[in-house]
């Protein structure tokens, strides 16, 4: 970079340095940031929206059960629209949708923190300890990921639950079987990570200086792939969430649940469509819809970490905005 | 080794891979298929001998006479033959006639509306990350709004407005029943407007996957030293977006469409079940339900089978788009 004399105004091609410096010395210019906070996304408006409605959602799932009645008591009164009693009105027995919705949303969020925990595990298995050790563990759990990535996962579910007979499809088998088919693509995500982190000297220092590789892993590696870990799991809660409910969509989901999914299908088989009940179909998705759009909205934060050069983009629109204000 | 032997290579390990699944899978779990599928073939009329037990019991487990192994074997053996059993929701069809019938209805709909969300997430996405800061741009964490909408409650939405509101889509099934399938002019105009809701669904929640993605490369694309070489050459700036930044930031959309495809496959599944289409996905939820294992052991083949397909051209065409990648190896 060796323009000295910057004629034109900062671009967004500009060093993340040089858009540094034209911040400080603009009006809107900041402190720098403490180094830990690095490691922390940039509080923006859609961040805000973000965690707003997953805590918001979140509340619901975790309180709403203990606010609202008995979700199953059915009524004289088939799908009434929304009122003063039942706020989203009733289903076609009478049930109350508010509190099969607060049961489901619970539901959901369990089944979907699970899968993304479990999924995590595995990915971080196989894309940080297999790579980390290298040579023929490396290629075969990189062989083995990719595999598994191209293999179709909502169909092999399918075909899975299809096999297992009904009384056998608990909560814990629906969320294995999720958490076997959704791992790869993060794998192969925290592979292309680890990859480049174990050439670095404080890693080749750390294993010159004796340490176990476990410590290695954890100490060393680790804590620099927490952001990249975060945003795989944010994206394996979406994407649980997502496959439970058509699962359960299709009446192949777990046994005795309650969840967003099983909601639709109720919906779905009492007519809710063509009777125009729109309360009670339209509420499990949006449900869906509003907490995935929140987890994604927090994970486009945490991409910034991951990759400071987008925010560039966000820089760079301060800065003109500052500049227009200055001309002005 | 040469980056598309190996890429062959890799394919082959799938499909084996996808065969062994689809082996190993009834033999590992709880219940008894074929004692079901049996009694169900009964119903239906078939005859029940030893060897029609004895074919099942080679696709879905339960023999304990033979080893494994030659189970394994002989499996293989009915694969490669196209052998695939006899399908009892559509008794007497065989299972690969029954998939033939509906196979093209799903490759034509998924493949139409996935070049399509592909085609036009990637041109917005260029064109929205080219000028990043622009209040385009800040609207483009919005679109995520669209990839954590689930498929079928987006078709859900768009039966009710588009069919039962407005009756302007016809909302069930793939072609108007009075006419005869064919490659005749109004049977595919009717199979084209009964596809537009289907289509329009998968469409709409796979673009913002691509929106999002190429936008985010293309913004740190533009901080390359090569785009501020080619604008100090004065190049012109369609050529500087088109052939400098936009064909390095498709790259990793490129290699990243395994993952994007298998969403998009699971999606139209469960979407087509809703719009009752007669593609594979209707297929094989009738096959669950009527716990016709034979029809859907060949169904998951042959979605395997089609998604690797499209991933290897995938895979072919990166090689062709990144010099990198045949240079390297």
């Amino acid at each position: 970079m060796t323009n000295l004399t910057p004629t034109t105004e900062p671009s967004v091609a500009d060093a993340p340095e040089q858009l540094a410096a034209a911040e400080k010395s603009s009006p809107s210019g900041g402190r720098p940031r403490a180094g830990w906070r690095l490691m922390l996304p940039t509080m923006t408006p859609w961040l805000a929206i973000g965690l707003g409605l997953v805590c918001v959602i979140g509340l619901f799932g975790i309180l709403g059960p203990f606010l609202v009645g008995d979700p199953t008591t059915i009524r004289n009164l088939g799908m009434a629209g929304p009122d003063g009693d039942f706020l989203l009105g009733t289903t076609q027995t009478g049930q109350d949708v508010l509190a099969q919705l607060a049961f489901a949303t619970r539901g959901s969020l369990e089944i979907g923190l699970l899968v993304g925990v479990l999924a995590t595990v595995l990915s971080a298995f196989f894309g940080i300890f297999g790579t980390y050790i290298g040579g023929f563990v490396d290629e075969a759990f990189s062989l083995f990921s990719n595999v598994i990535l191209v293999i179709p996962g909502l169909p092999l579910v399918i075909v899975i639950s299809g096999f297992v007979p009904p009384e056998n499809r608990g909560l814990w088998t629906i969320a294995i079987v999720l958490a076997l088919t959704s791992w790869a693509g993060s794998a192969r995500v925290l592979r292309a990570q680890t990859l480049s982190l174990r050439t670095r000297d404080y890693v080749a220092a750390a294993r010159v200086a004796g340490e176990p590789s476990w410590r290695v892993i954890s100490v060393e590696i680790l804590p620099n792939l927490l952001p990249v870990l975060a945003s795989q799991f944010v994206f394996a809660v979406i994407s649980a969430i997502l496959g439970e409910a058509g699962l359960s969509f299709l009446g192949l989901g777990a046994s005795n649940s309650s969840t967003l999914g099983t909601m639709l299908f109720y919906a779905q088989n009492g007519f809710a469509l063509p009777l125009g009940a729109w309360w009670w179909f339209i509420p499990p998705g949006a449900v869906i819809a509003l907490f995935g759009t929140g987890l994604a909205l927090i994970n486009f934060s945490i991409d910034e970490i991951i990759n400071p050069k987008l925010k560039n983009a966000r820089r760079y629109r301060k800065l003109a905005k500052a500049s227009r204000k200055v001309a002005a | 080794m040469n980056y598309y032997v190996r890429k062959l290579a890799f394919y082959l390990v799938a499909i084996w891979a996808a065969l062994t699944l689809n082996f190993i899978i009834p033999r590992l779990l709880p219940g008894n298929p074929v004692d079901i599928l049996l009694a169900k073939f009964q119903q239906h009329g078939g005859i029940v001998d030893a060897s029609t037990r004895k074919a099942y019991q080679l696709l879905l487990g339960g023999d304990t006479d033979t080893s494994l192994i030659s189970q394994y074997v002989s499996y293989l053996r009915n694969v490669f033959r196209g052998d695939l059993g006899v399908s009892v929701s559509y008794f007497p069809a065989r299972v690969t006639d029954v998939i033939a019938t509906s196979l093209p209805w799903t490759i034509v709909l998924i493949g139409l509306a996935t070049v399509l969300s592909t085609v036009i997430g990637v041109t917005l996405g260029a064109f929205v990350g080219w000028k990043p800061g622009t209040w385009l741009d800040s609207l483009v964490p919005a679109t995520t709004l669209l990839s954590a909408v689930p498929y079928f409650w987006l078709a859900l939405i768009l039966v009710y407005f588009f069919g039962t509101k407005l009756h302007w889509l016809p909302v069930q099934g793939g072609y108007d029943v009075a006419l005869d399938p064919g490659w005749s002019w109004p049977f595919v105009t009717s199979a084209l407007k009964y596809a537009i809701l289907p289509a329009l669904t998968i469409v709409i929640a796979s673009v913002g996957g691509w929106l999002l993605g190429m936008r985010n490369m293309m913004v740190s694309t533009l901080s390359e030293d090569y785009i501020l070489t080619a604008q100090a050459k004065g190049l012109h700036e369609g050529r500087i977006l088109r052939t400098y930044a936009a064909r390095n930031a498709v790259l990793p959309s490129v290699a990243g469409f395994a993952i994007s495809l298998g969403f998009v496959v699971g999606g139209s599944v469960v979407t087509e079940q809703v719009f009752s289409y007669p593609g594979i996905g209707s297929k094989l939820l009738t096959a669950v339900t009527n716990n016709d294992y034979a029809l859907m052991q060949g169904l998951f083949l042959f979605i395997t089978l089609s998604v690797l397909g499209a991933n290897l051209v995938v895979d072919l065409l990166y090689g062709i788009i990144d010099p990198r990648t045949r240079a390297r190896s």
